[in-house]
């Protein structure tokens, strides 16, 4: 001990106990080990015979689509895929704004002060987060929809909007021949709108104060569309009303709208009913993570009701309130991909068309993969946009 | 404790039943408004619930059923193993819940080794030993369903998902980038896709990938779909509750002279895991709702034989009573559960230590 090192002692330390070494030493043992169970995979996926390759995607896929964008049994396989790739998007888009939506109303109702709205608001939001999202499916479609009267007795709702077990039919705005005349004065309002939203932000950051008021944006907002509306010949628009129609040989069908199929009525419900409660309970934690003082405080200042909400309350609430959100976006868009249960065409249900047509197991399922990656990829990427510019700037 | 006597409660205020619906319910016009559309609401689903529920359905479909929920198609002459099995888990459970204020270190080691062997035990009960047994005949995997293959997929999932997990936890916060690196993806990769499709990764994918000798029964497939699925949500759940040790603790050790592992198992470990248990009951929950979805792959699972009970040839076209039953036997035990969580969280403390 009396000893004093040199520095020549440290040299000493052979390399296997070196933890420079060592460390190095493990992550290569690390990385052989999972490179050794990848090839003793891939051995056996090679000893059966298999052959891995995207070549078959070109090929006639020969099954039909009912559902999405126009698709005929002679496209390829690729088209195929594209198809339930649209309608899976479709379904996650729709749904988000819907869901986010109802998910609002619910998490401010079980904030309400009025007690039985708020016993409502919970007692949907238990039965629902207690319950499987499949069961939920199942019951939506089994026991409601394909329960509903046939085409022919449709439920009629003002609109008119036709209910069956074939889908629900709505009313729809098309493009008629004039639009090609109209559209122009559309820029021009978005256009001058635009203008008029810069000149107010400048104004108020250099006055402190908004020089044009915002009844003015949009009251060119509307302006301009009419007055294009009243000089263009014809309507630009029409709306597309949903008729019933006695074919020959008493087929009853629907002429005219848009026609949800069952099967995207029920899965479309089915998500938004399900990822509302969930998004209501994150917004209802939002808003009571705001301390009652600041709410408090501003009234104290003088705010009016709806100045604390949109001033004080709201804000800090948001912060709160889109971390979680978008974990539940991606939930919803995951979740998806229970349409299969109750035979909507999605991404999922596609590749399992093609699965079993193709006999290309890890190829499809790497397709499958990839696109709900790209998929989640996406929306988390456009929401950390969004939550970045509402998160506070720490000092 | 003598400033905290000090300190008056302000007096509960009593409130008449007249006062109450004027604050509750009617206090302002848009309110007794909103009251009045509530009870409308209220007078017609309540009534369309009842009149179905006492009228309209038809519940023999489920009397008839039950042990078919139950059990599916276990053979009835062994259905006294599941009731067995039940009966070692509610022994267990019953001697855990008197035992649980004692620290007495025998008793509570014993209580530990009870519940790990437990498992194997069940594991044999259920599936017996080979066909010509007197005792204990074999029940393949194959005919397992019903609840009590939900069960058995939910309890083994959570519970093999958890050493992985956290192996997968230690991988991510390790500061050796190749090991981090690898456990990252797979953890970001599992929870970025559904299950549906890790299901069906290892119903249809991983037999390929075996050699052709290894041959897995269906069930212990969707077992392991499930575990490799679950692993990466115990992975963050853990990661967490490591997040939650404080730095102080890990340097302490060190300067103790504890050495890596040992620093874990002492210090880190403990402190971190019993942050956990809320967040891994949770996973529990979703992972018990989540188990339907073996539906799509094929198996006979509460909501499979669900399905399969509605195509009976007497009973047919009964979907809303069999998965109203099915939604209320999942509401029951999800309710229950999410309750003695809350209770856990409350009698463990997290966050208030």
């Amino acid at each position: 001990m009396g000893k004093v090192r040199t520095h020549k002692s440290v040299a000493i330390v052979p390399f296997w106990r070196d933890i420079r070494v060592l460390r190095i030493l493990a992550q290569l043992a690390f990385l052989m080990v999972v490179i050794a169970i990848l090839l003793w995979a891939i051995s056996n996926y090679r000893a059966r015979g298999l052959i891995f390759g995207y070549s078959f995607l070109s090929k006639e896929a020969s099954f039909d689509l009912a559902e999405g964008i126009p698709f005929k049994p002679t496209d390829s396989y690729a088209r195929a895929f594209l198809v339930g790739v649209v309608n899976t998007v479709r379904v996650a888009v729709i749904g988000i704004i819907l869901a986010t939506l109802l998910g609002l109303v619910t998490g401010i109702a079980r904030l309400s002060r009025n007690w039985l709205l708020r016993k409502i608001a919970t007692v949907y939001i238990e039965i629902i987060r207690n319950t499987p999202l499949l069961v939920q499916l199942f019951f939506l479609y089994f026991a409601v929809i394909m329960k509903l009267p046939r085409l022919s007795r449709a439920i009629v709702l003002a609109g008119p909007v036709y209910i069956s077990n074939r889908g629900v039919v709505i009313p729809w705005l098309r493009l008629a021949e004039s639009f090609r005349l109209w559209w122009p004065f559309l820029l021009l309002a978005a256009a001058w709108a635009g203008v008029l939203i810069v000149i107010r932000r400048r104004t108020i950051r250099r006055v402190g104060r908004p020089g044009i008021n915002l009844l003015w944006v949009f009251s060119c907002l509307i302006a301009v569309p009419v007055l294009g509306w009243l000089l263009i010949p014809g309507n630009p628009l029409r709306f597309d009303l949903p008729d019933l129609v006695t074919r020959s040989g008493g087929v009853i069908t629907v002429d005219g709208g848009v026609t949800l199929s069952s099967e995207f009525t029920a899965i479309l419900t089915g998500l938004v009913i399900y990822t509302a409660a969930f998004i209501a309970e994150v917004v209802r934690a939002g808003i009571q993570s705001v301390p009652k003082g600041q709410a408090e405080a501003a009234r104290a200042q003088g705010f009016t009701n709806r100045q604390i909400l949109r001033l004080i309350v709201l804000p800090q609430a948001l912060r709160v309130i889109i971390p979680p959100l978008i974990s539940q976006y991606l939930n919803l868009t995951k979740n998806s991909s229970l349409a299969i249960a109750i035979g909507f065409l999605d991404l999922y249900a596609v590749s399992q068309t093609m699965l079993n047509q193709s006999g290309r197991v890890v190829e499809v399922f790497l397709m499958i993969m990839g696109s709900y990656l790209a998929i989640s990829l996406t929306i988390s990427l456009i929401m950390n946009i969004i939550n970045k510019r509402i998160q506070i700037v720490e000092r | 404790m003598i400033k905290e006597a000090l300190v008056e409660k302000p007096p509960r205020e009593e409130v008449g039943l007249l006062e109450w619906l004027k604050r509750n319910l009617f206090s302002t016009w848009y309110n007794t408004l909103l009251t009045f559309v509530s009870l409308a609401f209220l007078f017609f689903v309540g009534r369309a619930i009842i009149v179905w529920a006492l009228h309209t359905a038809r519940w023999e479909v489920v009397t008839t059923n039950i042990k078919v929920f139950m059990i599916g198609r276990y053979p009835a002459s062994e259905a006294w193993r599941v009731l067995a099995s039940l009966g070692v888990i509610l022994l267990l459970t019953a001697l855990t819940w008197v035992f649980r204020k004692l620290r007495g270190r025998p008793i509570r080691q014993w209580l530990i080794l009870g519940w790990l062997l437990s498992f194997p035990l069940i594991g044999v009960l259920l599936r017996g030993f080979s066909e010509q047994n007197l005792f204990l005949p074999l029940v393949s995997s194959r005919v397992w369903s019903g609840l009590l293959l939900t069960l058995v997929l939910a309890i083994v999932g959570i519970t093999a998902s958890f050493p992985l997990g956290l192996i997968l936890a230690l991988g991510r916060r390790s500061k050796l980038p190749v090991i981090k690196i690898l456990c990252t993806i797979y953890i970001e990769t599992i929870r970025g896709v559904p299950l549906i499709s890790v299901l069906f990764m290892s119903q249809l994918m991983l037999p390929l990938f075996l050699p052709p000798h290894i041959r897995l029964s269906t069930v212990m497939r969707a077992l392991t779909g499930i575990t490799l699925f679950s692993a990466a949500y115990t992975a963050e759940n853990v990661r967490g509750g490591l997040a939650s040790v404080p730095v102080g603790q890990y340097e302490a050790a060190r300067s103790l002279g504890l050495s890596n592992v040992l620093m874990m198992v002492l210090i880190v470990l403990p402190q971190a895991l019993r942050a956990v248990i809320p967040a891994i009951v949770g996973q529990f929950i979703s992972l018990f709702k989540d188990t339907t979805l073996v539906v799509i792959v094929g198996l006979l699972d509460l909501l499979g034989v669900a399905k399969a009970v509605t195509g009976q040839r007497q009973f047919i076209g009964l979907h809303q009573e069999v998965y109203f039953f099915v939604a209320l036997l999942f509401f029951i035990f999800c309710s229950l559960m999410s309750r003695g969580s809350r209770r856990l969280e409350r009698s463990l403390g997290v966050g208030e230590r």
